[in-house]
């Protein structure tokens, strides 16, 4: 459509702190997870935490997923971040600056959802339906709360830890029953 | 054993009615009879009715589904002004697998379009979590199956960042050296299916024929042609064998050749060109925005490839050029993904010159299992051995996010380790799923062929869609 020349890094370059100096970004803390910087909120200051790093020049969202600490509530978090069952986690790229970020939010166990990012990455949509197919985390104001992966009509989130694979039992020709 | 005695020659009408038996009577005994529940085959092709026979090999004439359908029963009022919704898929050629694509259309023009994705669905990411870390190679490598070493690379190099180990130098060539052949396949595959799409039907075969070619490498090298659970945790499961550089030496004189023709039978052809060209543009904003990566997002001017700009493995020491198009359409997808093959070729060439010698996986025992042979001669490599197949190793607590590049884009292995030796969780990252997102925008306003085109060109594999 247009053929002009296309700015090759088309996010202006905002000077972003250095990741293992700052101890806090926009507020909440960052800790460094191997290398990678990543930033752990609650539930209320996520969407302002995420605008924030939008701001900074995270332009790509690389992807959203959730995991279910349920069986494992034990985890590292900084001072002041106070751990729930599920954390939607945001990794977040930024071309201009060559840099990652990723976001650990938790969210509340009896009343899981968060507010959707799509009015900042609507790349962030089939992610977050993924994520809420997975977990059953909702993301408030989506476009499209739905299913994804699994068919429309399923039960349960097949994702989380309390809910089984199932199996089936192996049958021996000679044993009883 | 395979000879058949008898001395009047076997016809067509042998074989239907099963007069004879392929492997001759020995075998057919052998098969018989080894079971305590008696005979353990099908019935035998003389039950068959000389009808089901006619019909099997062709010669009666069968009628399409809908012809005994009453018109009456069709409700055929549709206004003209009324848009139309059509399911494009899930079963369908052009789709590549299982994609739906709900489209509304108007005439010819795509007002609307979703695509619906799940068919493939088969819970891989629940699987590895109960899948201890040296068995998760084997379950990611089917995610993205025309780019099985990619999903195995992701996972493992996760794996080891959560270990904090170092993996020999020889190790990460050889995964260089593998994944490039894959990127290299993986493109073949497309540009076969992508002229299929568009009417360059001949190219289907070609493309497939010089996939296959790589494939055999393949084969050679990890014992199968797709899903080879090459990459371990630590290093590769084996090393190269006698004789592969004079294989990758081949490949490398032979595809560079075949592409110029390729090129002289697509590129300057002015039915593709017209089918391709200004379809589907896409820019460098939006694209961003989308999360799309890889050829789809380097169509649009935006010179990202994780090679070169967040390197990995040891790309910092080969030499290569980052393929950028100008104006998003399908055009410039189809051209970069043609280069890229080219430039995968060069990289192949300079690994072969710089691959080192040495240890191909860790020598820490707690990580690779000892070899066959030692568990006959040492107790500590037995039980080790032992210890590694019944309990795993322990990976310490964390969380570890290993993005590399894909032929698709960003791949990613986000793994959650809470201490033992399975996967708190484990999340990939697929490239294909992110892609998809682009696919609406696309399609808007486009014609319903430009929109498989554009399918064709986003270059989704289901198998990483849906995981």
């Amino acid at each position: 459509m247009n053929s002009a020349a296309i700015p090759v890094e088309p996010v202006a370059p905002v000077a972003v702190p250095d990741t293992p100096e700052a101890e806090t970004r926009h507020g909440c803390p960052v800790i460094d997870s191997l290398g990678a910087a990543v930033v752990h909120c609650n539930r209320d200051r996520y969407l302002e935490l995420c605008s924030g790093l939008k701001a900074d020049g995270y332009a790509l969202p690389v992807g959203v997923t959730g995991v279910d600490y349920l069986t494992h509530p034990g985890r590292d978090l900084p001072e002041g971040i106070e751990a729930e069952r599920f954390e939607v986690v945001v990794e977040l790229l930024s071309l201009s600056n060559r840099s990652r970020v990723r976001v650990r939010c938790q969210v509340p166990g009896e009343d899981p959802w968060v507010p959707t990012l799509f009015g900042l990455w609507p790349g962030t949509e089939a992610h977050e339906r993924e994520t809420y197919d997975m977990f059953g985390v909702e993301f408030r104001g989506h476009p499209d709360p739905s299913r994804i992966l699994m068919p429309e009509e399923w039960e349960g989130h097949p994702l989380r830890k309390d809910y089984d694979t199932g199996h089936i039992p192996v049958q021996f020709k000679e044993a009883p029953n | 054993m395979s000879d058949i005695e008898s001395p009047r020659k076997v016809t067509l009408v042998d074989r239907l009615l099963g007069r004879i038996t392929p492997g001759g009577p020995e075998l057919t005994e052998l098969l018989e009879n080894k079971t305590d529940e008696g005979i353990q085959e099908m019935a035998p092709r003389s039950r068959t009715s000389p009808r089901e026979l006619r019909l099997e090999s062709g010669s009666v004439l069968r009628l399409p589904e809908g012809v005994e359908l009453n018109r009456a029963d069709i409700d055929v009022e549709t206004p003209e002004d009324e848009s139309m919704i059509l399911n494009l898929g899930p079963s369908h050629p052009s789709t590549h697998g299982v994609l739906r694509v709900m489209v509304e259309i108007d005439g010819e023009t795509v007002l609307r379009s979703k695509p619906v994705v799940g068919y493939l669905h088969t819970g891989m990411e629940k699987t590895a979590e109960e899948l201890m870390y040296h068995q998760g190679s084997t379950n990611v490598t089917r995610m993205d199956y025309l780019a099985p070493f990619f999903n195995e690379l992701a996972y493992c190099l996760s794996v080891e960042k959560l270990l904090d180990i170092d993996i020999p130098v020889r190790a990460t060539w050889i995964r260089m050296l593998m994944c490039e052949f894959n990127r290299i396949s993986s493109h073949f595959l497309w540009l076969a299916t992508n002229s299929a799409d568009l009417g360059a039907i001949n190219m289907l075969v070609y493309g497939w024929r010089e996939r296959e070619m790589v494939l055999a490498f393949f084969e050679k090298v990890t014992g199968l042609r797709m899903n080879h659970n090459y990459f371990r945790p630590g290093g590769v499961a084996a090393d190269l064998p006698d004789g592969w550089r004079d294989d990758a030496l081949a490949l490398c004189q032979a595809i560079p050749r075949r592409m110029d023709e390729y090129d002289d039978l697509l590129t300057g052809q002015p039915i593709l060109q017209n089918r391709l060209q200004g379809v589907g543009p896409l820019d460098a904003e939006t694209a961003i925005g989308l999360g799309v990566t890889g050829p789809l997002l380097r169509s649009t001017g935006v010179a990202w490839d994780l090679r070169r700009d967040q390197p990995y493995l040891a790309y910092d020491d080969v030499d290569f050029d980052v393929i950028v198009g100008t104006s998003g359409d399908c055009w410039d997808r189809y051209a970069i993904r043609f280069n890229e093959i080219r430039e995968s070729v060069r990289i192949i060439e300079q690994i072969m010159d710089m691959m080192p010698a040495g240890d191909f996986r860790t020598q820490d025992k707690k990580i690779t299992p000892p070899p066959r042979n030692r568990i006959d001669e040492s107790m500590e490599a037995l039980i080790h051995h032992f210890k590694l197949y019944t309990e795993g190793f322990r990976v310490p607590p964390g969380e570890a996010y290993v993005p590399i590049e894909s032929p698709r884009g960003e791949s990613g292995c986000y793994i959650v380790s809470d201490g033992t030796a399975r996967p708190y969780r484990m999340h990939m990252r697929a490239a294909s799923f992110a892609n998809l997102q682009a696919m609406a925008p696309l399609a808007r306003g486009a014609l319903l062929a430009d929109t498989i085109a554009i399918v064709s060109t986003i270059d989704p594999v289901l198998g990483d869609v849906d995981r």
